[in-house]
């Protein structure tokens, strides 16, 4: 259990980081490191493929494709968010004590998500939210998504069962594809625009 | 059968990508629409009959519900798959040119990869509407979003690449959200020893059934409202529900028409499927009223918004697109109100999504010989191109809902459906926000339509039967639909209806 908590404060001071980091580089290895964390947490709950999985994909596979795409299009190490970081920061520490006051009031069985799993994963889910809406970097906006997707998986996990393998892994493979594909956008936005700031995205509108 | 509607689209993809020749990539795509839409028939016949076929341990079995979605999907395909084949080989001689209205050079993407993205998006919409599985619908969902972004940007120049990067992220955030209500349900049932929802292929059923044991004000019911609201959040984004439907105007405006016509035509439906799936659920724990309540209120906002941009639109695509958000919200009303509506919304997802492939087409039409998409730059139509003017202008009375074109009937069924609810008030709204919208529509197409063609446009020419023919079968089954529905059909709406509400 002891593990599991410490697994839990690792992943919440990661998101704050995340929050708070500018330089594109440092928000990779941060979401590789989430990854990591992840793929821990779900091999102490006894998911051990799906912890494999999520390990090689979300912890090496997608941050190194995305570090590929950095380094190919040359983008520059940060561009300026929409949303301040420290107010980013804020925005998640608030968001972190309304999904602890949220875990109070939900009407669950007694120890079906193990102590601060929820908030944790709600506060993942949030922080993600908050990078794909507050960055202006088409690369900041795919870690966000990564980000979402992990809060997602970590709310997840009490329901993940030997005999639903087939599910999760399909969603790595859906998550893997859309990183992806993602990913070769942002080469021809670079290309094509000279920038990844999305902020400049002006030209169709009513 | 279910196996091969599924795979065939994927295989005849993976043969498309080997194959360097254009003519015979177009001719596979034809011969995978049809393939598919005769495997349609048979599903449909056999969910008719009351023997629905069943595939991969019961995760593929379509009820009617989801047979009348994938029918209006391979239909869809189908007639623009022929269409596709004229409109590949005016590109091809194309070549690269200068944007339109920036000037910017560009070119194509690989003939041959556009056709397989759209075999894969007709294989995805298939997992869709024949899966019982809720999560295998969710990656089907998200599978589209995967297959269409290529499609979306085929013409590869800034405004296209910035919808494509619009639809990606708001789409792709959006579908993760409805994955927070599949988890949601989940929970729901979790106190009556449920572990694993997924674990079960007909999940649908298994779900239905553990709803139908919800005792009112039981601590299933915040869970089961919540994932609701997910899912119309999610989905809803998807669908193109205002006010989440920024990415809809865009990425509709942007694609190839033949793109646009299956994004409006059967990617919305798709997404609407998955919201009736939460709402269905909902039906069957007593509480289709919460949901029903939301659906209304998304669906008045959605024919408002639409109202709101379709008055001085002067972009005749983004025009279609708003008037896509119009036709979902009025399905989202319909819905919501139940009874004799829902019915009227079956019929109406049908109409709609056959009209609006039709305009799409014809837009592309207008498009290739006006070289402009301004409503105020294109005149004279009549002049310039008869044919496909006369499909433009039976198009745009059809998409308002005037008589007697199916979709008056089906709005007409909405209508009387919300009277015998009692909802005058809202009855009042929806009639005054669809005649905005008429009075909107109208200024624009009839512009279009009348005056002198411009002088430097050549005199009208034969127009090419392959970009003629799609719409006006498409128009004339909407024709049709409006003053006779087939009893077949009425029975199968009405199945479908039930299902939900009706």
């Amino acid at each position: 259990m002891s593990i599991l908590l410490l697994l839990l404060f690792l992943l919440l001071l990661n998101n704050l980081l995340l929050l708070g980091t500018d330089r594109l580089a440092g928000m990779n290895r941060l979401v590789a490191v989430q990854g990591c964390l992840l793929a821990a947490l779900l091999i102490c709950l006894d998911h051990v493929i799906i912890g494999a999985a999520i390990l090689l994909i979300k912890g090496v596979g997608l941050p190194l494709l995305l570090r590929r795409t950095h380094l190919r299009i040359g983008a520059p190490s940060s561009v300026p968010p929409h949303l301040p970081y420290a107010a980013a920061v804020l925005a998640g520490m608030l968001g972190l004590v309304f999904a602890l006051w949220l875990e109070k009031q939900l009407p669950l069985p007694q120890g079906f998500f193990p102590p601060f799993l929820l908030p944790t994963a709600l506060g993942t889910l949030f922080c993600g939210l908050l990078l794909v809406i507050g960055r202006a970097s088409a690369l900041s906006q795919v870690m966000g998504y990564l980000v979402t997707e992990n809060g997602i998986f970590l709310l997840g996990s009490p329901l993940m069962s030997a005999g639903a393998v087939w599910f999760e892994l399909t969603l790595l493979l859906d998550l893997f594809v859309a990183v992806f594909v993602m990913g070769i956008a942002i080469n021809h936005i670079s290309s094509k625009f000279e920038t990844i700031d999305v902020g400049r995205f002006r030209s169709l509108r009513d | 059968m279910l196996e091969a509607l599924l795979l065939l689209p994927l295989l005849a993809a993976a043969l498309m990508m080997l194959i360097a020749r254009a003519t015979a990539g177009r001719t596979l795509l034809v011969a995978a629409a049809v393939a598919h839409a005769v495997l349609t028939a048979a599903v449909l016949r056999r969910i008719a009959e009351g023997n629905p076929p069943s595939a991969f341990g019961g995760l593929l079995a379509p009820d009617m519900l989801g047979g009348l979605f994938l029918g209006v999907a391979s239909a869809l395909f189908l007639v623009t798959s022929v269409y596709a084949v004229g409109y590949l080989k005016s590109e091809e001689d194309l070549g690269e040119r200068s944007h339109m209205k920036t000037g910017e050079r560009f070119t194509n993407a690989p003939e041959r990869r556009f056709t397989a993205c759209l075999c894969i998006f007709l294989s995805a919409m298939t997992l869709v509407t024949c899966t019982r599985h809720l999560g295998a619908l969710w990656v089907g969902i998200e599978a589209t979003t995967l297959a269409s972004a290529p499609l979306i940007y085929f013409h590869r120049h800034r405004e296209s690449l910035e919808a494509t990067w619009k639809y990606l992220i708001i789409c792709s955030v959006g579908i993760a959200l409805a994955l927070i209500g599949n988890l949601l349900l989940s929970f729901a049932f979790v106190a009556k020893g449920l572990e694993s929802a997924n674990e079960a292929a007909d999940q649908l059923s298994l779900l239905l059934r553990l709803a139908a044991d919800v005792a009112p004000g039981g601590p299933a019911v915040p869970w089961l409202k919540a994932a609701f609201i997910f899912f119309l959040v999610g989905y809803g984004t998807k669908m193109g529900l205002a006010p989440l439907h920024n990415w809809l105007p865009d990425a509709h405006s942007q694609a190839p028409s033949l793109v646009s016509a299956l994004l409006s035509g059967a990617l919305l439906n798709c997404a609407l499927l998955g919201i009736l799936r939460g709402h269905q659920i909902l039906i069957a724990a007593g509480l289709g009223g919460f949901s029903a309540q939301l659906l209304l209120f998304f669906g008045l906002i959605s024919l408002a918004v639409a109202a709101v941009f379709i008055v001085g639109q002067g972009h005749y695509k983004r025009l279609l697109a708003y008037s896509s958000v119009e036709h979902m919200g009025i399905l989202a009303f319909g819905i919501g109100l139940g009874g004799v509506a829902v019915h009227g919304a079956m019929l109406h997802v049908l109409c709609h999504s056959l009209t609006k492939c039709m305009l799409f087409l014809l837009a592309g039409n207008i498009l290739s010989r006006y070289h402009t998409l301004s409503s105020h730059d294109v005149h004279g139509m009549r002049w310039a191109m008869p044919f496909t003017t006369v499909l433009w202008a039976g198009g745009f009375l059809a998409i308002v809902g005037s008589p007697p074109f199916g979709l008056f009937v089906s709005e007409l069924w909405i209508f009387k459906g919300a009277l015998a609810q009692g909802q005058w008030v809202l009855g009042a709204v929806y009639l005054a926000l669809l005649a905005v919208i008429f009075v909107g529509m109208s200024v624009p197409i009839l512009h279009m339509i009348q005056g002198t063609r411009p002088a430097d446009l050549p005199r009208a020419t034969r127009e090419p039967l392959l970009s003629v023919l799609p719409p006006l079968a498409l128009g004339l089954t909407v024709l049709l639909l409006g003053l006779y529905v087939p009893q077949g059909l009425r029975h199968a709406l009405s199945q479908a209806a039930r299902t939900i509400g009706g």
